[in-house]
């Protein structure tokens, strides 16, 4: 607007432009429909609130706003339907309770709220770039009365720049629409052309400064770190609490696992009975089975499966101490295996059934420890299987009912 | 606030030697005067003392975690979530009056529809914080937009909580956006009548060089509609998509179709009487009687029995639903709604909402600014005990009776929504006295002198000119 002058030049600013003061709207649309008539161009109206009729009386036409908004509403559409699509669909296929990847019912409201949000920041962009705003310094800005546009008063302006104006002609077509004043608006030489220099560097560094977090971003997203992620509060990272295995200064053993306090029982591990769940009987081990064991077929069909699951493997079907363990380490010949027991020796069939007992739950020599594995009353059991194949392999002729006897060789 | 100031300074009439001068002087003055009255240091005060408390006790749910709240199963909603719908909802009003009123061409809005928008803003920042630090680890609240993350994840776009994270952004977004560009013209106002440099220069660059050119107000008045007729599904949709949070639940008690219209005519009741509790004090301490006046109190009153009545009849029908669908577990929720343990807040909720707002059916109370705020108030109490009550009876006595209890709230709980109030005030209090607290140019506009009103009145005391022909043009 303003033109490159030297500033040093002494002569008077030149005219910008003829403004008219009215009282009341109606004043005003009478005014601006006569400037109208007369042919003018480069001419505006000023009011406080957007006074009734105006638009018809200037000729101000349609703007294109509305056309902006829906182009706005129809790209936060669009675009909210390939977010949601490539997002959830493409990218990274999101199945949640078995339901389609893509079903469009249920992105509705996303692409309902970013046509609206689209629409609305564009209406209002759109709106102040199409009126030139922002517009920091304006010739009117010089002329006192001017300052009560935005309170009560209402103003026409006739621009020197139109291609009719005639500042006498022009004048006088003002004077006939009977306005409270009129006053020449001289050109603006008060308000520098260009920006503070302060206010541009520091628009650039905070420009700049502004870059950074997303230069940061974009640098992250395109190299790999073996650091965990920054967490602001490290609750996660520093847990108030001793992990296993771990020191602890507060007890004098200065271990953070604290053992079983002496005394403690587990309930429903008494375990009083001596008897059954230690197989002794008073001083030495008990000779016969306890009275929870029942001495009968299933608990002797219960043994012989426990045996078979826990015993074969090293001591063998027989209990002679060939099993499979022991023949895969004997082909190994790795050096080192010593056979396992056969069960069925005469010292063993010999031991008391509490002994027997005691071997099966604490192990023996190489032999582990089962009683963590099998309850009480299946060790119970085995031994009593235990029995029945020592007996089995200690048979005499005897043994045979006289009726069978002619059938031995 | 019975405690009214000695000296008032805006109890004189408004100077100026025609209507528009005086009520930009009654507006300007508030903002100009040096000191406003005592009752707003008193209440100033108040909001800033409660705003501590707020930033204490959320600052102590921080550090600690939520667990200083009362919030935990079954309850795991609770407090939190109860404050983020009844803050959500009181925004509604001001969206309502703004835009809804605007298209309905109801004039009376424009005394009020400036603060009932600046209560929209504030009210959605009160609501956006409670699910922010209800996530338990508030840094983290931007895992819910679409930003490209090292996790290489996107949000799940069909969970109803997703779709909230949209709707109350986009709502905060377009409220504001609309508020800034209705105080544009106002903004020049203060900077022209203003007298200090540092006043000058700060409204002036808000004010972005408005000169109120006709050319300007044409696409500015387009700007409005537009953004009025985006604001109006827009308000609709916000609620609807809270309330989808319950109704996509398969819970008791949640799981109705009810919710979207119920949601909405409960926010825009709760709204009105957050309205009314802001516009009677606002009036009478900054002397805003000649422009917000009781038949704009009156008519507000009359849109609150209007939605209570809706509300109501909603709350009439939920009970009708669960006994004719014949499902045992709602019918069930229904009844220990209003005779289980949480009875007490059930008829809370129902002389708050129901049976209070019928006062407004007699002209005196409705037209009695007092009665006004007190009702108002109530209704506020009752609005935030509905949606505890949906929230708390629904959790506590879901399908598994071993896993029913009862929520009891601690402290912590109780200074984060009072300390909301707080925030809400302060925020308040600071915009009656700096910003445009009633949109000047429109009321301006719709004063008898301004032209806007011209087909109810004729206008014998202007300049005989032939404007007559001056055809509405399009607004």
């Amino acid at each position: 607007m303003s033109d490159h002058k030297p500033k040093a030049e002494p002569t008077a600013p030149e005219l910008h432009g003829i403004l008219a003061e009215y009282d009341t709207p109606d004043q005003l649309l009478s005014a601006a429909k006569k400037v109208r008539e007369a042919g003018f161009e480069k001419w505006d109206t000023y009011s406080p609130f957007p006074v009734h009729g105006i638009d018809a009386a200037m000729g101000i036409k349609m703007t294109i706003l509305p056309w902006l908004t829906l182009g706005a509403g129809l790209t936060g559409l669009a675009t909210a339907i390939t977010m949601q699509w490539w997002m959830n669909t493409y990218d990274y296929p999101f199945l949640i309770s078995g339901k389609p990847f893509w079903s469009i019912p249920a992105n509705v409201p996303i692409m309902f709220e970013l046509t609206v949000l689209f629409s609305a920041i564009t209406t209002l962009v759109g709106m102040l770039m199409l009126n030139g705003l922002p517009h920091p310094s304006h010739p009117l800005d010089l002329v006192q009365r001017f300052a009560r546009v935005t309170n009560d008063k209402f103003f026409l302006l006739i621009q020197a720049s139109d291609a009719k104006f005639d500042e006498r002609d022009a004048r006088a077509l003002i004077d006939a629409t009977h306005p409270v004043a009129v006053e020449n608006v001289l050109e603006d030489r008060v308000t520098p052309d260009r920006m503070p220099a302060g206010l541009v560097y520091g628009l650039i560094v905070v420009t700049c400064a502004a870059l950074v977090p997303v230069a940061l971003a974009v640098k992250a997203r395109h190299s790999h770190s073996d650091k965990p992620r920054i967490h602001i509060i490290q609750d996660m990272d520093a847990q108030p609490k001793y992990k296993a295995q771990r020191e602890n200064t507060i007890f004098a053993d200065g271990r953070a696992d604290r053992g079983e306090l002496p005394g403690t029982v587990a309930v429903g591990h008494l375990n009083e009975d001596d008897h059954f769940f230690r197989g002794r009987a008073g001083d030495g081990w008990a000779r016969t089975f306890p009275a929870q064991v029942d001495i009968s077929e299933e608990t002797m069909a219960r043994g012989k499966q426990r045996f078979g699951i826990y015993c074969t493997p090293c001591h063998g079907q027989g209990g002679a101490g060939d099993g499979m363990v022991h023949k895969r380490a004997d082909a190994l010949a790795q050096g080192g295996w010593i056979q396992p027991t056969n069960v069925t020796q005469e010292y063993l069939r010999n031991q008391p059934v509490g002994e027997l007992y005691n071997t099966i739950t604490n192990g023996v020599r190489n032999m582990p420890a089962y009683g963590p594995q099998i309850a009480p009353e299946d060790r119970w059991a085995i031994v009593m299987y235990l029995r029945a194949l020592q007996r089995s392999q200690a048979g005499t002729v005897g043994d045979v009912p006289e009726s069978e006897r002619s059938s031995l060789k | 606030m019975a405690a009214a100031s000695d000296f008032n300074p805006f109890q004189a009439p408004p100077k100026g030697d025609n209507t528009f001068a005086q009520i930009t002087d009654n507006v300007s003055r508030i903002m100009e005067a040096p000191k406003p009255p005592r009752a707003w240091y008193i209440a100033f005060g108040i909001a800033l003392s409660m705003l501590t408390v707020f930033f204490g006790s959320l600052g102590w749910v921080v550090w600690n975690g939520i667990g200083s709240w009362g919030t935990t199963m079954p309850a795991a909603w609770a407090f939190p979530i109860v404050n983020f719908v009844f803050w959500i909802g009181i925004g509604h009003a001001g969206t309502l009056i703004s835009a809804i009123l605007f298209l309905l061409r109801q004039n009376w809005r424009t005394a009020i529809n400036r603060f009932a928008e600046a209560m929209t803003i504030f009210a959605v920042m009160c609501a956006g914080i409670f699910p922010g630090v209800h996530i338990g680890r508030p840094w983290l609240p931007y895992y819910m937009m679409p930003i490209p993350n090292q996790m290489e994840m996107w949000p799940q776009f069909r969970s109803p909580l997703e779709w909230d994270i949209f709707a109350v952004s986009t709502y905060a977004t377009v409220s504001i956006l609309f508020w800034y560009m209705g105080m544009i013209p106002d903004f020049a106002t203060f900077r022209d009548r203003s007298t200090s440099t540092a006043k000058r220069v700060a409204y002036g660059i808000v004010a972005m060089g408005w000169r109120g050119s006709s050319r300007q107000w044409h696409r500015y008045e387009r700007a409005y509609l537009l953004l009025a007729g985006l604001a109006t599904p827009l308000v609709l949709s916000v609620h609807s998509v809270v309330s989808f949070d319950f109704a996509t639940a398969q819970l008791p008690g949640w799981h109705t179709t009810i919710f979207p219209p119920y949601f909405v005519a409960g926010a825009i009741f709760g709204g009105f009487a957050m309205v009314v509790t802001l516009a009677v004090p606002a009036r009478q301490f900054f002397g805003l009687k000649r422009i917000i006046t009781i038949r704009h109190l009156e008519l507000m009153n009359k849109v609150m029995i209007a939605t209570g009545l809706m509300v109501g009849y909603a709350y009439g029908m939920e009970f009708f639903m669960a006994w004719y669908s014949g499902n045992k577990y709602e019918g069930f929720t229904f009844v220990n709604r209003a005779f289980g343990p949480y009875a007490w807040a059930y008829w809370t909720m129902i002389s708050c909402n129901v049976i209070f707002p019928q006062l407004f059916w007699f002209k005196k109370i409705r037209t009695n600014p007092w009665a006004t705020l007190l009702i108002g108030m109530l209704i506020n109490v009752g609005m935030w005990f509905e949606r505890f009550v949906i929230i708390c009876t629904s959790l506590t006595r879901d399908f598994l009776p071993a896993s029913w209890g009862y929520f009891i709230p601690t402290k912590v709980d109780f200074m984060t929504l009072g300390g909301s109030f707080g925030l809400f005030f302060t925020l308040f209090l600071l915009f009656c006295r700096y910003l445009p607290m009633v949109a000047m140019s429109e009321v301006k506009a719709f004063s008898p002198a301004g032209g806007h009103a011209r087909g109810h009145m004729h206008h014998g005391h202007d300049h005989d000119h032939d404007h007559g022909d001056a055809a509405p043009a399009a607004h």
